[in-house]
């Protein structure tokens, strides 16, 4: 059973490795990007096609009401250009500012980079929203198209409506989460969510209550430990009952003290000890790998 | 083996810890952080000469960070920290170097040239494409007027058809009564023929990956409706007059017509015939090549847009339409293609 958990740890684990990119800056560092998933990358869309809308809406009713008022028809012209420009600028706009993202993508946590890893110019964001415009309609022309020619049978249709499905959805098919317009424009979108940093809790003074063997502390690798981490950061308490009850009975210790004080001061010398480890080019990735 | 008897203290305090290392060097991450949101909320103009000094310091400092904190530190929110705080600050001290207005000169000056004399070849491409197309339709129509209604719809016929009298078709090209009827609309039949044109480029330099096929079939369908519309004038006698109706802003309009489908067929190309490159890296060359030339496109359209709506409505002399239109052929010409020095920037 144990074999069956360590090789599902593997696998997971190496699947989070294929969404990295290595991404090396000038001074020689590693970014390690993460690509965005296409749940994000649909997310975005879908925000900043119901920005447009509503603010297409709330132009139109603007422009509506200045047209009522002035009885000219140079309105209808500032609305025309102004649907057209927000339709195709909203996103090249918003990817030239210094996040290189829209709305959506700001909320997702997500963003545009060049692939070669250089700047990202504005061709590029400009050929990879282009594009867009493709992805976006060439499935709804098809339907509408198929449904004005009579001739058109329902099978022509649908062979269509699937082939220029299978561009819009191109992304679904490459590891890179690549859009058509991404391929063309030679850019990636990778996550770029902002973290706060958290306090350190392995300092202070309440988590030395208590001293574990090494032989307590040996059973546990860097898994275990940064899962704990979360638990302690999420401050639940059933979780926290949980899962000292987990490491209780793992290392054979009585219900003697409070939770948090156990949880912390076992997190604390685990983590000492990993640490030494990792110090002397020793890295346990969980509890399955050897001491 | 470590003697498991002897419960030995687990945190003797080494000389090195992670603790230590955080709290040496947590208030410049806090600084670069603070630094960053400046940057990006009001831009680079807010930010004193001593914090514009700081900013790569406090960069290679949090790099320098990450690299130390990924070789001994296990705090998962750290090293989050830390991972964000860095890919952050490198787009923006590697982001952008120059200004929003320098960017735009050097777009106008060079690169927008440039990139359209780049794509010579899909130009003169495309442009015989919409040439055979023409021809192809103008044959078939002189010869036999009924091919006409297989070539322009309806819609956008609008009564022009082999069946109209010349005095009709007369009216059509803005000579005679029909001249004077719609001056009021004309801005807004202009932006309609602006943002409709836009559409159709950008649909055309967008199915260009397929290997460039729906663009120049796209491209050729255009050359067809030109030419039997032509057909149908000529026939009338009326070839001249169409000529001039449509040369004032046909030059301009038709220009960018053939340059959204070179753009379109520059990438079907890149993705047919890579060369020495790597087909991504082909395309992804040739899609900011055609990006640029697709700027330039919608900047060309919306002139035309101006000329048709206003020049044509207005200026009803036939050799002064051909005169306009000949100068701005002329101009677009010799601002693409006269060679000039390359922009060392």
């Amino acid at each position: 059973m144990s074999a069956a958990a360590a090789q599902a740890n593997a696998k997971s684990r190496s699947a989070r490795a294929k969404k990295v990119r290595q991404f090396i800056t000038p001074e020689g560092v590693d970014l390690e990007l993460r690509i965005a998933s296409s749940g994000l990358r649909f997310g975005a869309l879908l925000v900043d096609l119901i920005l447009i809308v509503l603010a297409l809406f709330l132009f139109s009713l603007v422009m509506l009401w200045i047209g009522f008022a002035s009885q000219s028809d140079i309105t209808m012209v500032v609305w025309m250009l102004g649907a057209f420009l927000l339709r195709t600028f909203w996103f090249i706009g918003f990817e030239l500012g210094s996040r290189a993202a829209t709305p959506g993508k700001r909320l997702m946590g997500i963003r545009v980079v060049a692939r070669d890893g250089g700047r990202l110019t504005a061709d590029a964001v400009v050929a990879r929203n282009l594009i867009r415009e493709l992805e976006l309609f060439l499935p709804l022309m098809m339907l509408g198209f198929g449904a004005a020619e009579d001739m058109v049978s329902g099978w022509t249709m649908a062979a269509g409506v699937l082939w220029s499905l299978t561009l819009s959805l191109f992304l679904l098919f490459n590891r890179d989460r690549m859009r058509m317009g991404d391929l063309i424009a030679g850019t990636w979108v990778v996550m770029a969510q902002r973290v706060k940093l958290d306090a350190d809790i392995a300092t202070g003074t309440a988590g030395d209550a208590m001293t574990f063997s090494e032989a307590e502390l040996a059973v546990y690798g860097i898994f275990e430990l940064q899962e704990l981490e979360r638990v302690l950061r999420g401050r639940d308490a059933r979780a926290m009952r949980e899962v000292a009850d987990t490491i209780r009975a793992k290392i054979g210790r009585p219900v003697a003290e409070e939770d948090d004080v156990f949880l912390l001061s076992y997190y604390r010398q685990l983590k000492a000890r990993l640490e030494r480890k990792l110090l002397f080019g020793k890295r346990r990735e969980d509890k399955y790998a050897s001491d | 083996m470590i003697p498991a008897a002897a419960p030995t203290r687990a945190l003797d305090a080494p000389s090195f810890s992670t603790g230590r290392f955080r709290a040496e060097r947590e208030a410049d991450w806090i600084a670069f952080d603070l630094l960053l949101t400046k940057l990006e909320k009001k831009g680079v103009k807010a930010l004193t000469s001593d914090e514009l000094l700081q900013l790569p310091l406090l960069y290679r400092a949090t790099l320098s960070s990450l690299s130390i904190a990924r070789a001994t530190s296990l705090d998962k929110a750290l090293l989050d920290h830390l991972e964000a705080l860095s890919i952050r600050g490198y787009f923006l001290v590697y982001g952008v170097r120059e200004t929003r207005w320098s960017r735009i000169r050097r777009f106008f000056l060079y690169d927008w040239p440039a990139a359209v004399r780049s794509v010579w070849k899909e130009t003169i491409i495309i442009s015989l494409i919409i040439l055979l197309g023409a021809s192809t339709s103008y044959s078939l129509v002189a010869s036999n007027p009924e091919w006409y209604y297989n070539f322009v719809g309806e819609d956008m016929a609008g009564g022009r058809d082999p069946r109209a009298t010349a005095e009709y078709l007369q009216s059509t090209l803005g000579h005679g009564k029909a001249a004077n009827e719609g001056e009021s609309g004309l801005h807004v039949f202009a932006t309609y023929l602006f943002t409709h044109n836009s559409r159709v480029s950008i649909l055309s330099f967008a199915l260009g990956f397929a290997f460039g096929v729906p663009t120049m079939m796209l491209e050729y369908y255009q050359g067809i409706g030109l030419g039997a519309m032509m057909a149908l004038f000529s026939a009338k006698g009326l070839g001249f007059d169409f000529g001039g109706w449509l040369f004032i802003h046909g030059t301009t309009e038709l220009f960018a017509a053939a340059l959204s489908g070179a753009a379109g067929l520059r990438i079907g190309a890149a993705v047919v015939f890579p060369g020495a490159r790597s087909r991504l890296q082909a395309a992804a060359e040739a899609g900011r090549t055609a990006g640029k030339v697709m700027i330039g496109v919608i900047l060309m359209l919306f002139m035309a847009g101006l000329l048709e709506g206003f020049g044509r409505q207005l200026i009803t002399d036939t050799m002064l339409r051909y005169g306009i239109g000949t100068l701005m052929l002329l101009f677009w010409i010799a601002y693409y293609y006269i060679p000039r020095r390359e922009d060392v920037t």
